[in-house]
């Protein structure tokens, strides 16, 4: 097949119907990110954090990046966060007195400093010329070919190594899941790396329950070899 | 390319036509649903030899229009304990992905109103059967939020294992929807079923249960049994363990939408099998009323899947919990991947995928063998 030939886009051409997709979805975005620090319930949270993504979502196909769209849904809405959730209502931790103290010392006042830096580097980058609204090193989205085809033929010839480097890096990930969560067998010593893993259920509360169901099925998806991306 | 209506532009006709379009796919699932319950109560009846429903409407056709006007009417309860906004919003979390997935199934061919060519299916976008994975991947919040929001032990099991059910089919879903993908080369949902239309030899269809050998098929409708949660994957409400489900603190018309989900799951997943494997609107149409042909045979083969649904429901027990995940993770998601390989191997060439093919069961025999011999090891010691 001949390369997609790259076609020119007119620069910045807002017309008022992208204006309006822009102003609501960002204003979902901003709302969204908002709620996910200013719920007092990290369900809440977690649910404020798929309206930032669904914002984000929809940004997307205002770029003509359909498929980035869907694979935002799919992985980030419909992946990670159903984790987060998971993990929140396995381990009961939706309750307020276990938000109440920071985990790590500092980390309140470092984290406004970080965002802070960010948020400064942000507004650096949109004061000079960088960010232009010219056309991206793999040719526009909304030109001819569908998304699929251009972003697999960036990915599997510029972009190769990278690519591969990462899938890598998600084998490695699973592997140390596999590790990780293994129990050592009989003979071993008296597992002393199970209590890092898992944190003690607290008995007063009734998700606790669950928790033994979680731990039967958590080797079941690391189970299969060569699953791994 | 896409629907051919935005082809010239939009104007206030592409407009009306696309929400006349939304209109009438809604009243059309809805009065489905209503019919959908009367058809798989009527079914299970006869299967177990009882009379059904009867009194409401001839047949008793009304009878589920009647339960829902019932459930309308009762009082909403809301628990003490439970999280009000989560609460009220869950439902409609699972009905809405429900619907929207009925939005990309191509029911007939094209037509033709007041100068507009359009296609008979609300919308085609360019990701098209993607955008099943990503409504049912957020079909999983309206259950797990019921459960969670409820603020009370079963309905949390019951979530607890419809999230962790659905998560894990999920895979086995899109890896079977990939082969699906791969020999059409699109991802429109239109693609796929024009491109099998036509026959081989004149009389063997060009289906693509054919064309890729019944696996995907059959992995992609036990998985999709599991989505929906449909028996003998309903572990999500087994009545003995978790008195009801995730749904057991829900009454009224919330109780109500998530029955309605269910079953709007049910007939959008029938008509996905359809259109994924079996050609959608495909089907020889004589030369009378063309337009209406191919709805028809769409219909068909939808009204068969509900009843294999129904068939199924009423002659197979619940499975375990651990057996549902060794079938979706050990056997299913492998499987699907395997054949996804051999799939690949025969679009490059027939050699190329007898190679995957044998390669592959050598190499699945090995692992079964060495997974065997390690198991019996461990019992000895």
């Amino acid at each position: 097949m001949p390369p997609v030939p790259l076609v020119h886009v007119p620069i910045l051409a807002v017309t008022i119907t992208d204006a309006t997709v822009f102003a609501v979805s960002a204003a979902v975005i901003v709302a969204g990110a908002i709620g996910v620090i200013a719920a007092r319930n990290p369900v809440h949270s977690a649910l404020m954090l798929v309206m930032t993504l669904f914002g984000i979502a929809v940004l997307f196909v205002e770029q003509s990046a359909d498929f980035l769209a869907v694979v935002q849904v799919i992985v980030y809405a419909g992946a990670i966060v159903v984790l987060f959730l998971f993990v929140i209502m396995l381990l009961g931790v939706d309750r307020l007195d276990v938000m109440r103290r920071d985990p790590l010392p500092g980390q309140r006042p470092l984290a406004l400093v970080i965002g802070a830096a960010g948020l400064s580097l942000l507004l650096f980058l949109a004061g000079v010329h960088w960010v232009t609204g010219a056309r991206s090193v793999a040719g526009p989205a909304g030109g001819p070919g569908s998304n699929v085809e251009k972003l697999a033929r960036s990915l599997f010839t510029t972009y190769l190594l990278p690519f591969e480097v990462t899938s890598v890096l998600l084998v490695i990930a699973v592997v140390g899941a596999v590790v990780l969560s293994r129990r050592p067998s009989k003979e071993a010593e008296p597992e002393p790396p199970e209590t890092a893993i898992e944190p003690e259920p607290e008995p007063e509360q009734p998700e606790a329950e669950t928790a033994p169901a979680a731990v039967e099925e958590e080797p079941a998806p690391t189970g299969i070899p060569g699953g791994g991306s | 390319m896409g629907d051919p209506l935005f082809a010239h532009g939009i104007d206030p006709w592409v407009f009306l036509i696309v929400a006349v379009k939304v209109i009438v796919a809604f009243v059309v699932l809805m009065v489905s649903v209503l019919l959908m319950i009367w058809f798989e109560r009527k079914v299970i009846s006869d299967m177990q030899s009882r009379i059904g429903p009867n009194r409401a409407g001839p047949w008793g056709i009304l009878q589920t229009m009647a339960d829902g006007i019932k459930l309308f009417f009762k009082e909403g309860l809301r628990p003490d304990g439970s999280d009000r906004t989560v609460f009220y919003l869950a439902p409609y979390l699972a009905v809405v992905p429900a619907f929207l997935i009925f939005t990309i199934i191509p029911i007939g061919g094209e037509v033709t109103v007041f100068g507009h060519t359009t296609e008979i299916q609300v919308a085609d976008p360019q990701i098209g059967i993607l955008f099943l994975l990503a409504m049912s991947s957020v079909a999983v919040y309206g259950l797990m939020l019921a459960g969670w929001a409820s603020g009370s032990k079963y309905p949390l099991l019951g979530s607890v294992r419809a999230t962790a059910q659905m998560v894990s089919y999920e895979a086995a879903m899109g890896l079977s929807t990939a082969a699906a993908v791969l020999i059409t080369g699109s991802l429109s949902t239109r693609d796929i079923v024009e491109s099998q239309n036509g026959s081989l030899y004149g009389f063997i269809p060009n289906w693509n249960v054919l064309r890729l050998g019944v696996v995907p098929f059959a992995i992609f409708f036990i998985a999709v049994t599991a989505e929906v949660n449909r028996p003998p994957f309903d572990l999500v409400e087994g009545e003995q363990e978790l008195v009801g489900g995730f749904h057991t603190e829900y009454s009224s018309v919330r109780f109500a939408l998530f029955f309605l989900a269910e079953f709007m799951n049910t007939i959008t997943m029938s008509a996905i099998v359809v259109t994924l494997f079996f050609g959608g609107p495909d089907g020889p149409a004589p030369h009378v009323v063309r337009w209406l042909w191919p709805i028809l045979w769409f219909l068909g083969k939808t009204i068969v899947f509900l009843y294999v649904y129904v068939w199924i429901r009423a002659s197979l027990p619940r499975l375990r919990y651990d057996q549902l995940m060794d079938l979706g993770w050990k056997r299913l998601i492998p499987l699907s991947l395997f054949w996804l390989l051999v799939v690949a191997g025969m679009l490059i060439d027939t050699r190329w995928g007898f190679a995957v093919f044998g390669g592959g069961l050598a190499f699945g025999l090995m692992l079964y063998q060495a997974l065997r011999v390690s198991r019996a090891r461990t019992e000895v010691a």
